[in-house]
């Protein structure tokens, strides 16, 4: 399969209708990568006319602001949106909720205003048309899988519905935690604290986050954020659950449903 | 009656109102020390916001028990001050329940309501005051209510127990003293209320007099509780009854997930970028990056601190301190309005007053706590009257990036890495798209 990028369809005249934002973690973390390698077949299966922005995508400057560096963040913010309105690109898909965020809400005023959707919205949506069908009868039917909020998607946008319902579309017995949707626990990444280590304290928290997944006895906790994925993967390793319990991005799941 | 009680009565209610008076407008100018931001759009959805978060507590509802309970001490509160009304034509006049003629067949039904709501907020406040100090509830038991903050919790609800008690005294003295048709309290022939009359049973021993110097002091003692208290909410957490409003009608209608811009910063970025859109006076550097004190944080931060009754549902949610880390955002909170009160008792001595050797960095609120935030919003949703800790946070976080350049090592080499790779980790950018060629 191919990925094209914006500049190979520029150059071949075409311009890509929707821009898949990969994000640092869906680039290089090996376990990410399998996340992006997962959606772009969705979106290469179904047809859409999309492309990545390959090299010349940068950090969209998410943990550099939340770290405090404001300088660095307008440094790579200004970087992008250059490229992003030099291609002309409208609209963004990403399956970094972080990315998504900054994408979404923090380049409109520095001129980079596009429309930006994150993956679980876009595949919610090709679910409802009717583009991606489930193969057979679906492997998850009846399967206990727990959802587990990403902060940036949730609290930060409002976003709790389009994996729900696309993990009942899958038909598997969706359970929640106690700690759920406004009221959902960090799996410990945000705010830069995935580049640290953390701060003194009884327990690490994505300990606290993947003990309480575990805990409801299902044996897909899915997630959509690559950050919580590693963070509630590293928790399962520790619990040496790791054999009976995997963590999957909605993407991933999906995509297993497609037969390739 | 004599000219003496209308008159002590009036001199303590303007000594009351001119010391009230005086501590609001030193509260609203330490606010105004804040920075200056402008919030009025959308002020439709900002009045919803207020009718919703402050004037219906929704978010209270999330525990529909203590919502209960709350909501009985807040009707209870607002609509039993409307006979304070009448208590204090009262006491200026020299009469006694005045209104009583005015609305004969109304009147007993009005102050039944007002009783059965002092006895609900009686029993809520003895709920309130055994759920703080017997059972174990874990936000009401963290080391930041040590002293005088947990003091000043129960101080509030035994103040409105007693208040309450002395109401249902003096109603029921006065009926009885109607019963025993004894001076002018035969005049108001109000009959027996609902709960006072529950007390005839105690006070029915009594003697004329006994119950003549009960019900004069139960009133005395309620009104200049009543004048009293008002003088201390502005020194309590319990100022929250009043600002609740204007500070869920300010709160950010933004997605809580942006954060704010830096225009300075953006500007100057630019220009190293476009070195020919820079004007050739440069425009001065700011003078402040982030915050480093409550002056350098936006009146909008400063007036949360002044809400912030210290319930701790944001440090309930937070994960950095259910995991035990240093932060919890309300303490965060109650260190921006201590601080902000001791520069405003500088003020007050010194009205040229600028600055001392402490800051709301690092004397209050210490590096450790800033770095174990995940930003996760947790503690911004939980509050019930939309006080965001988040925003103090990340700019004490930026002063002490960009000003003191104190991070930690690994954030340190964060940087490095996206300035130089333009990726939080040491890969090439070349390296970018190499997941492409295994599809």
């Amino acid at each position: 399969m191919h990925v094209p990028t914006v500049a190979e369809l520029v150059a071949q005249g075409k311009t890509p209708e929707i821009l898949f934002w990969v994000g640092c973690a869906g680039s290089f973390d090996q376990r990410a990568q399998r996340v992006t390698k997962a959606f772009a077949q969705i979106l290469d299966q179904v047809q859409i006319n999309y492309a990545i922005l390959g090299k010349e995508e940068c950090c969209t400057g998410d943990p550099a602001r939340r770290a405090g560096n404001e300088f660095l963040f307008q440094m790579m913010a200004y970087q992008n949106i250059q490229v992003l309105n030099g291609y002309g690109i409208k609209k963004i898909v990403t399956t970094c909720p972080h990315c998504f965020n900054t994408l979404k809400n923090e380049y409109p005023e520095l001129g980079g205003d596009y429309e930006v959707i994150h993956h679980t919205t876009l595949l919610q949506q090709l679910i409802n048309e009717g583009r991606i069908k489930l193969q057979g009868g679906g492997s998850f039917t009846g399967k206990k899988i727990v959802y587990h909020d990403s902060c940036y998607l949730g609290r930060a946008n409002g976003i709790y519905e389009a994996p729900r319902e696309i993990l009942e579309w899958l038909d598997a017995d969706l359970v929640e935690m106690k700690r759920c949707r406004t009221n959902g626990l960090c799996c410990g990444a945000g705010g830069a604290q995935m580049f640290k280590e953390e701060e003194k304290g009884d327990t690490r928290i994505n300990t606290e986050r993947s003990q309480e997944a575990l805990a409801t006895g299902a044996t897909i906790i899915a997630a959509a954020c690559p950050f919580c994925n590693t963070m509630l993967s590293d928790g399962v390793k520790l619990a040496e659950k790791e054999d009976q319990v995997s963590v999957l991005d909605v993407a991933e799941l999906i995509a297993t449903q497609l037969g390739k | 009656m004599g000219w003496l009680e209308p008159l002590v009565f009036a001199l303590l209610s303007l000594i009351a109102l001119v010391l009230f008076s005086k501590k609001v407008s030193a509260i609203r100018r330490n606010i105004l020390l804040g920075r200056k931001e402008k919030i009025d759009d959308q002020p439709a959805k900002r009045f919803k916001n207020m009718l919703l978060l402050a004037f219906g507590q929704k978010k209270m509802f999330n525990n529909p028990l203590v919502a209960i309970l709350h909501g009985f001490v807040y009707v209870g509160f607002v609509i039993i001050n409307i006979e304070i009304i009448e208590i204090i034509i009262d006491g200026l006049s020299g009469e006694h329940r005045i209104l009583y003629p005015l609305i004969p067949s109304l009147y007993p039904y009005l102050i039944n309501c007002f009783e059965i709501l002092a006895l609900l907020v009686l029993v809520a406040c003895v709920i309130f005051l055994i759920r703080r100090n017997v059972l174990y509830i874990k936000r009401f038991k963290s080391k930041e209510l040590d002293g005088w903050p947990r003091t000043d919790a129960n101080l509030i609800l035994v103040t409105e127990i007693v208040l309450m008690g002395l109401f249902l005294l003096m109603n029921a003295s006065d009926t009885l003293l109607q019963q025993r048709a004894v001076g002018h309290y035969a005049d108001h022939p109000t009959g027996n209320f609902l709960i006072s009359s529950w007390l005839h049973g105690i006070l029915g021993s009594f003697s004329d007099q006994s119950l003549l110097i009960t019900e004069r002091t139960s009133w005395w003692l309620h009104i200049v509780g009543i004048l009293a208290f008002l003088n201390y909410l502005p020194y309590s957490k319990h100022l929250h009854i009043v600002l609740a409003f204007p500070n869920t009608y300010y709160s950010k209608l933004q997605p809580a997930g942006k954060m704010d811009n830096m225009p300075s910063i953006q500007q100057e970025v630019l220009y190293a970028m476009q070195p020919e859109l820079a004007p050739t006076d440069a425009a001065p550097a700011p003078l402040r990056f982030g915050a480093r004190d409550v002056m350098d944080l936006s009146w909008k931060n400063l007036m949360d601190a002044y809400s912030c009754t210290e319930c701790g549902r944001c440090s309930a949610a937070c994960p950095a301190r259910q995991t035990g880390k240093l932060l919890s955002p309300r303490k965060i909170m109650m260190d921006t309005r201590d601080r902000l009160e001791e520069v405003g008792c500088q003020l007050d001595k010194k009205s040229d007053w600028n600055g001392d050797e402490k800051s709301l960095l690092h004397t209050y609120i210490s590096t450790e706590e800033l770095m174990a935030c995940t930003t996760c919003n947790a503690c911004v949703e939980a509050c019930p009257v939309s006080i965001n800790p988040l925003d103090i946070i990340l700019q004490l976080r930026r002063n002490l990036v960009m000003e003191e350049s104190r991070t930690p090592a690994e954030w340190a080499a964060l940087f490095s890495n996206v300035e130089n790779n333009f990726a939080p980790w040491k890969f090439s950018p070349d390296d970018r798209d190499e997941w492409t060629r295994s599809v």
